[in-house]
Order: structure tokens, then sequence, then C-alpha cells
């Protein structure tokens, strides 16, 4: 092998270059290759060299830093003002979304106790700024400048606020970097939340795709695709994205859909990273109320959008509480056999960090619907 | 053409600096544009310095960038170490070339590297870049004159050679 630099002498012996040494670097260069991208032996080397180039990065950062900086200074104060008016709205609307959330997500974890399930745990999020630098354009990789000093782990998932944008898959002392749903490598389990069906959405390079649908499955253009929760990684009831096509794979018996992102991929500012969090507890002076068929009943029905109505029989819940029509028991469409109704285990995170989507002013009618239809599949997850 | 006035940081420095341009975030809408500015740079070094700057080192400067930019490890040494070797082959004619045949040996070693980078994908089995990255070889070849004038007036002080 020659030596790392090449010698002066070599390259002065006439202009041409000798082949042997093209010949040894290119060997090098494709066992690299070979190496990083078959036997992932490489991976504890990478994550060594990662802390090396954090530096770096932190440099090619700056600029961006600069712009958003430059750029708030010259905001001008009447601006400023719109914007804090606005934003002071938006909050003021949020808020009384939350309450109202919370009231439902109380009453289900109350209902959750009628039926002897286990209690959720919750999820709580934490705020990490994007690094702005772009990273090879065939991966779709963000840099995250928070790391594990922080407290971000490698497995977390990244929303921000229209809905999933990734996982985290290596970190350094400040630096995290996450793994977009567009990136070639990444696969979501999903399900359509109109009807539960159950699929798998991988990235394409700049959209997301979902392959294998059944023809029978009934899934259409416009259909909402949140998390499933299956495989444990990702919490449910994410919103991924919306079909915006759909047509036959290349054996037809199957359709490929093709996905817009529900999450902004591109950069932002921030994103969310979510963590488990303290669950919902029940005040107990709500505890014994059990037999009254929830107080709180018709509020949860009130932001129940026009759904297809859940006409079919609800075999768990409809004994504990026939008053309230709550989403966690409500059974799946026949579309979907493999997910049956609730079973009697959720261990099922989401809730807390539920009222967060709703903060970056997704519709406001459809949302709180997609936690619910994605839980029944929440079960299956569990039964595994 | 003297060597003695070299100034010796101008390498590393500007090894550094196209590292760093590569990360720049650019608006969506120019990314596909966006030159390969190391490649650039070693080519300016191959071509001016033979004796401090060969394989070795365009070898090294690849695996910081695929490190860097987080691509697969060993594509850009892969690349550079051919783009770098084509020009040490013909490095006694490109010299001597006027600037625009210059421009035009670039922009096809560009476009070559371009053809390379999509083989590795191809048979690593990674998608390929968009059709308009294809641009891109085409705005490095229009800055190679900036950046070769550039690089000798920071090399040589102010006033030239």
């Amino acid at each position: 092998m020659p030596p790392y630099a090449g010698p002066p002498v070599a390259s002065r012996q006439g202009d041409a270059a000798s082949p042997l040494r093209l010949l040894a670097y290119l060997a090098l260069a494709i066992t690299l290759i070979v190496l990083d991208d078959q036997a992932g032996w490489l991976s504890r080397l990478r994550a060594q060299a990662n802390v090396l180039v954090q530096p770096v990065w932190a440099l090619a950062g700056l600029p961006g830093k600069l712009g958003t900086q430059v750029k708030d200074n010259a905001a001008s104060h009447g601006q400023l003002v719109d914007e804090n008016r606005e934003l002071r709205n938006q909050l003021l609307i949020a808020n009384a979304r939350l309450t109202r959330l919370q009231t439902a997500a109380l009453d289900n974890a109350q209902l959750r106790e009628l039926l002897n399930v286990a209690e959720r745990s919750g999820l709580d999020v934490q705020l990490a700024p994007i690094l702005d630098i772009d990273l090879d354009p065939v991966r779709q990789r963000l840099v995250l400048a928070a790391g594990s000093r922080d407290g971000v782990h490698i497995g977390q998932a990244v929303i921000d606020s229209g809905g999933l944008m990734g996982q985290v898959i290596a970190t350094t002392g400040s630096n995290a970097t996450v793994l977009l749903l567009t990136d070639p490598d990444h696969a979501v389990p999903v399900t359509v939340a109109r009807n539960g069906v159950r699929l798998i959405v991988y990235g394409r390079g700049d959209t997301l795709e979902l392959r294998d649908i059944p023809l029978s499955a009934g899934v259409e253009v416009g259909d909402e695709i949140v998390t499933s929760g299956l495989g444990g990684r990702f919490p449910a009831g994410f919103p991924v994205g919306k079909i915006t096509a759909l047509r036959p794979d290349d054996s037809h018996a199957f359709l490929v859909g093709e996905l817009k992102p529900a999450a902004q991929l591109d950069r932002g500012r921030d994103v969310l990273l979510l963590r488990p969090g303290a669950a919902i507890r029940i005040p107990p002076n709500l505890r014994l109320q059990d037999e009254a068929g929830g107080p709180a009943a018709p509020l949860p029905a009130a932001h129940e959008p026009p759904q297809p109505d859940p006409s079919a029989a609800n075999p768990t819940a409809g004994g504990a509480s026939p008053a309230n029509p709550t989403p966690s028991a409500r059974p799946l469409e026949p579309t979907a056999p493999a997910a049956q109704p609730a079973r009697a285990s959720f261990v099922d995170p989401a809730s807390s960090a539920r009222p967060l989507q709703q903060l970056g002013g997704s519709a406001a009618a459809t949302s709180p619907v997609v936690p619910n239809h994605a839980r029944p599949a929440e079960s299956v997850e569990n039964r595994e | 053409m003297s060597r003695l006035r070299d100034k010796p940081w101008v390498l590393p420095v500007s090894v550094v600096l196209a590292l760093l341009l590569g990360l720049l975030p650019l608006p969506a809408l120019l990314q596909p544009l966006r030159p390969y500015w190391l490649a650039l740079v070693l080519a300016y070094w191959v071509i001016e310095a033979p004796d401090r700057v060969g394989l070795g080192i365009a070898f090294a400067s690849g695996v910081v960038a695929d490190l860097l930019y987080g691509g697969v490890l060993g594509e850009q040494a892969l690349r550079l170490v051919m783009l770098t070797f084509i020009l040490q082959r013909f490095r006694a004619r490109i010299r001597f070339f006027p600037m625009s045949q210059q421009m035009l040996a670039i922009g096809g070693l560009l476009f070559n590297d371009r053809i390379v980078s999509a083989v590795v994908h191809i048979v690593v089995g990674e998608p390929t870049l968009p059709w308009s990255y294809w641009w891109a070889p085409l705005l490095g070849m229009a800055l190679w004159p900036l950046l070769f004038v550039l690089l000798d007036a920071v090399r040589f002080g102010r006033r030239g050679r």
C-alpha cells in the first residue's frame, strides 16, 4: 500500500502518473464503499469520525445561523407587532383546543380504567434546533444542533408541527443526525386513518411511497396516513402524509401509492423530539364516577368530526360505557382483517404529545380523529 | 512561474473552504447547481502544484468529504482519485491550454465525475440524483477561470504572477 500522502518523487517522474498507485487507491476506495455498504463494520468508525466532523459542521452552520440572525434583526417593528399578534391569537386557539383535548384525554384514561387496561405511558417533547447545513443530496438527513449532552439518544422519533419527520440515527456530544422519512433507507409502519388498513411507507428520495397496497383495501387518493405504532419505534397516531396518487405495481396485483409528507421536511428552524413522559393522571375525585356514564361524554363527541358512523358492533366497550362513543374502543372496518377491536393491553404513549400536533395549525377538525383510528393497531403491537 | 513566493497555507485553507462550501445551505432551487468545489480546488492544485497534491491527498480529502456529507464512505474518494489521475495524465497539455479549452477540459472532467458517481450509486443500490443535478458541471466549468485566478492571486500575493 502506498504511503498516505503522495511522496513528491513519484509525481516528479514525468507527467504520466503511475497507474499502479491509481489502482491501489481505487481498490482502497472500492473496499471502503463495499464495507460501508455491505458489512456495516464501519459504523463504529463512523461514529468516532462524526465526533471529529462535529466542529466542521458547526462552522458550516454558521452562515445559516448568521442569515437568520440578520433576518431577525432586519425585521421592522411593525412586522414584529403583527407577528406577535398573530402568534398570540394562535396560542389562544391552541390553548382552547388543548383544554378540550385534555378533557378528552382524561376521559379516555378514565374509560381505560373502566376497561381495566394498562395505563398509557405519556410522551413528552423536547425542542431541538436544526443545524443549517446541506448533507449529501442523495441521502435525506438532517443535523440537529443538539446531541447526547442535551439528552438526545438514538431512536428518538422526530416530529414537527405537521407530523412525523424521521428518527435520530446518530448522536455525538452536541449534534444528532436525523434520518428523514424520505430517505431511501427508511420505512415506517403506518395505517390509513380512514379505515385502519396497515401498510408500510418507504422513503423515495424526496417523496414517500406506499407499496403493496391490496387492491381490495379500499385505499383512495387523499387518504391520510398515520403511524401505526407497530414495531415500537414510532408512537402511534402521528400524521405521516396524504396519498397523492395511486397506480398499479408491476404485478398488477397491488397498488403503489405516492405520499406527500405531512411534516415540512426541508429546513425549518426547530424540530420536536419525542421522549417518554409522565402518564395522564386521573384526579381521585373523578375516579369514582365509573357508573355515571362519563360526565365529559359530550365533549369528545363534540369534536368528533363527520366520520363514517362507527356502526359496527362494539364488543369490548359496549358493555362498559354505552353512552360514550369513545374512539379507543371503536373497531376497524372489516377491510383490515388483522386489526381487531381494542384488546385489553394498551401501553400506548402519544397522549400528552398529541396536543402539540395541534399547535402547528394542522386542520383542527381532522387531527383529533387521527390518533383514534390508529389506536386499534396499537393493541396489535402489544400483542407481539 | 516561480514557486519561491508561494504561500504554503493556501493549499490546506482552500481545501477546507471547498469542503465547507459543499455544506453551505442553499435554497432548494439552487441545490442541484452546487458546483463540486472540492474537485475544482483539487484540480487547480494538481495542475499547478503536482509535487504537493497527488492521489494521496485526493483520496484523503475525498474520505473526509464523505464523512462530512454523510454519503457512501469512499465514493468521493473514488471520484476524486479518478479525477486526479486523469488530470495528472494530461497535466502537461492542460496547463498550456488557453483558458477556454481548459474550461472545457474541466467541464468534461466534472461531467465524467457525475457519471462515476451515478455508476457508484447504481452499483451500491442507492437512488441516483435527479437529472437537474447534471447541470452542476456546467456551473463548475463556468467558475473554473474565476477560481483559477483567485487561487493564483492568493497564492502569489496581490501582484499576481
